[in-house]
């Protein structure tokens, strides 16, 4: 059974409140505290302990797996690999995320690899969300990986989002996609302190009309440091666009570096890159509509990271 | 109800200090709707951003109420019941319409209500309401949903920078009717800096500003005449000369 400290997790990186509807995994302190399986939705363990498998039959409709992480021992450090298999035509949402209480001295690390197979004409949301809670010296560092593999005519959509309380974060994405198949990933991310965040995105359009949208949003207070790669590669006739946008405060550093490179004449890529503070009218405007300057900031970072 | 006594405000330029507002004074009354006009360059969006907070002046006072405001913040002003919309509406990303006019009108207005706002500025509600204040909007909207975001804090006090700036022949006609209504339904005063003719017309008084100071001032019918013939453009001129030596 989970704790008051792991629901509370729970509710911040997966919405839940209760046990999901549905299949769901939910992995506690290194190891499997709950699983439930559905008629289309397998969920195995890794011979290895090394992770689980989640199989998707073909033409599986409206249904959705839910396979949260929550940390709440100090020192805890793990590495896991979940392997995603989506059948042909099926269309899913898939909800992943990651919440670690750390109130020793300890660093607690989880790094989560996701390995996604996405078969012909599949559709696949998957849903990611960060979150580090607790007062200890101890960092909370997650680090995931994931690799995509897309069959013709599927199609992702991948939302991450890290707001508060995670350390470090090093996060590495790779996919390669078959003719006509979509990738849209939307990350949002805000760091505070001394946290660090490195996103590196590596898009390999290989099939004919083939596609991507690489959208990064962030905010960088105080002390902390951002780091946003993203790399598409047109090796057919395809279509890639990746985008960063973000807000600079106080001490804190951003690095945005996309990379395009076109091995085929009909790739048509584009990158758009913007790094700035809050603009000043922003902030008037808001304060003429009554708002003090802290909560007019306030208002302008929700609505940038929404 | 807004006073303004002997107003300045310099900048600082390479010839040393330029008056921008030059020891002006004016009030504005309970209920009135005042058009000021006058040539570019002439000092009447300094004047807008003197009222509302966003510059400070360099001389002179400003009561609102009979409180002395000159010393009060944006926020502070906004909140004592002075609004003002921009003449080049900011632009938000992420920030949905709806925000905007919720954060305008400091309630937790329900959709419904929200698009009454944008009903009234000539916008179809539901097309708008959960766009996002970005550059994808184009000027004409972005102005009336400014303007909306005027209407919904109903204020003592509204000041509009150029509603007609940036919007096309046709927008404007709507635009036109927006003004007529709020100067019909509208309890507070309106303070609107505007060219046009048909906004000129529907004013209870004019007050023409040249060169940071007030050159005429009266009742429409006073005033309307005298400037819509020459004398606005011989204004025009003998600013550009006084740059000049020609007399």
């Amino acid at each position: 059974m989970i704790d008051e400290i792991q629901k509370t997790l729970l509710e911040q990186v997966a919405g839940l409140h209760a046990v999901p509807e549905g299949a769901y995994n939910l992995r506690a302190n290194g190891k499997t505290a709950e699983r439930n399986t559905t008629a289309n939705i397998d969920i195995i363990s890794k011979p290895d302990g090394s992770g689980i498998e989640i199989h998707i039959k073909p033409g599986t409709r409206n249904e959705s797996v839910h396979i949260p992480v929550v940390l709440s021992e100090s020192g805890l450090k793990e590495t896991v690999y979940n392997d995603f298999y989506i059948g042909e035509g099926a269309d899913v949402v898939i909800v992943a995320g990651c919440g670690i209480h750390n109130c020793g001295n300890q660093d607690s690390e989880h790094d989560g690899i996701h390995r996604f197979f996405i078969g012909k004409n599949a559709k696949v949301k998957y849903v990611e969300k960060h979150y580090g809670s607790g007062e200890g010296a101890g960092e909370r560092i997650l680090n995931p990986g994931t690799e995509v593999t897309m069959e013709e005519g599927s199609y992702m959509e991948m939302e991450t989002t890290q707001i508060k309380g995670v350390d470090s974060t090093e996060r590495s994405t790779r996919a390669d996609l078959a003719a006509g198949a979509k990738l849209i990933v939307r990350e949002r991310l805000l760091t505070h302190g001394h946290q660090s965040a490195v996103s590196t995105f590596d898009v390999n359009l290989n099939g004919e009309d083939s596609s991507a949208n690489v959208i990064s949003r962030s905010v960088a207070k105080e002390n902390s440091y951002q780091k946003f790669v993203s790399r598409l590669h047109g090796n057919a006739k395809c279509a890639g666009h990746t985008e960063c946008d973000a807000i600079i405060m106080d001490h804190a550093n951003i690095s945005a570096v996309p990379e395009l490179t076109a091995n085929n004449p009909d790739a048509a890529l584009i990158h758009e890159a913007a790094i700035g503070k809050i603009a000043g009218e922003q902030i008037i405007k808001l304060m003429t509509l009554g708002l003090t300057e802290e909560e007019a900031e306030a208002q302008i970072i929700n609505g940038f990271l929404k | 109800m807004l006073t303004l006594e002997n107003l300045s405000f310099d900048v600082a330029d390479a010839k040393g200090e330029k008056g921008i507002i030059k020891n002006l004074s004016l009030t504005i009354g309970e209920g009135k709707f005042v058009v000021i006009t006058g040539p570019n360059g002439g000092g009447k969006s300094t004047l807008a951003k003197l009222i509302s907070g966003i510059e400070k002046p360099t001389g002179g006072r400003i009561y609102f109420d009979g409180e002395d405001i000159t010393d009060k913040s944006i926020t502070d002003r906004a909140n004592l019941g002075i609004s003002y919309a921009f003449q080049q509406p900011v632009r938000f990303k992420g920030v949905q319409v709806l925000d905007l006019i919720r954060l305008a009108a400091k309630t937790k207005l329900s959709a419904a209500d929200a698009c009454r706002y944008l009903s009234e500025v000539g916008l179809c509600a539901k097309d708008y309401i959960n766009r996002e204040v970005n550059a994808s909007l184009s000027g004409g909207e972005l102005k009336r949903i400014e303007i909306a975001t005027v209407l919904a804090r109903s204020s003592r006090l509204s000041v509009f920078d150029e509603p007609e700036a940036g919007i096309d022949l046709w927008s404007f006609q709507n635009l036109i009717q927006v003004f007529e209504r709020m100067r019909e339904n509208t309890k507070g005063s309106i303070l609107i800096i505007s060219h046009q003719e048909r906004i000129l017309n529907i004013a209870d008084e004019i007050v023409v500003i040249a060169d940071g100071q007030i050159t005429k001032q009266g009742s429409r019918e006073e005033i309307l005449p005298e400037i819509l013939g020459t004398s606005a453009a011989v204004d025009a001129c003998s600013m550009f000369y006084k740059g000049g030596d020609k007399k």
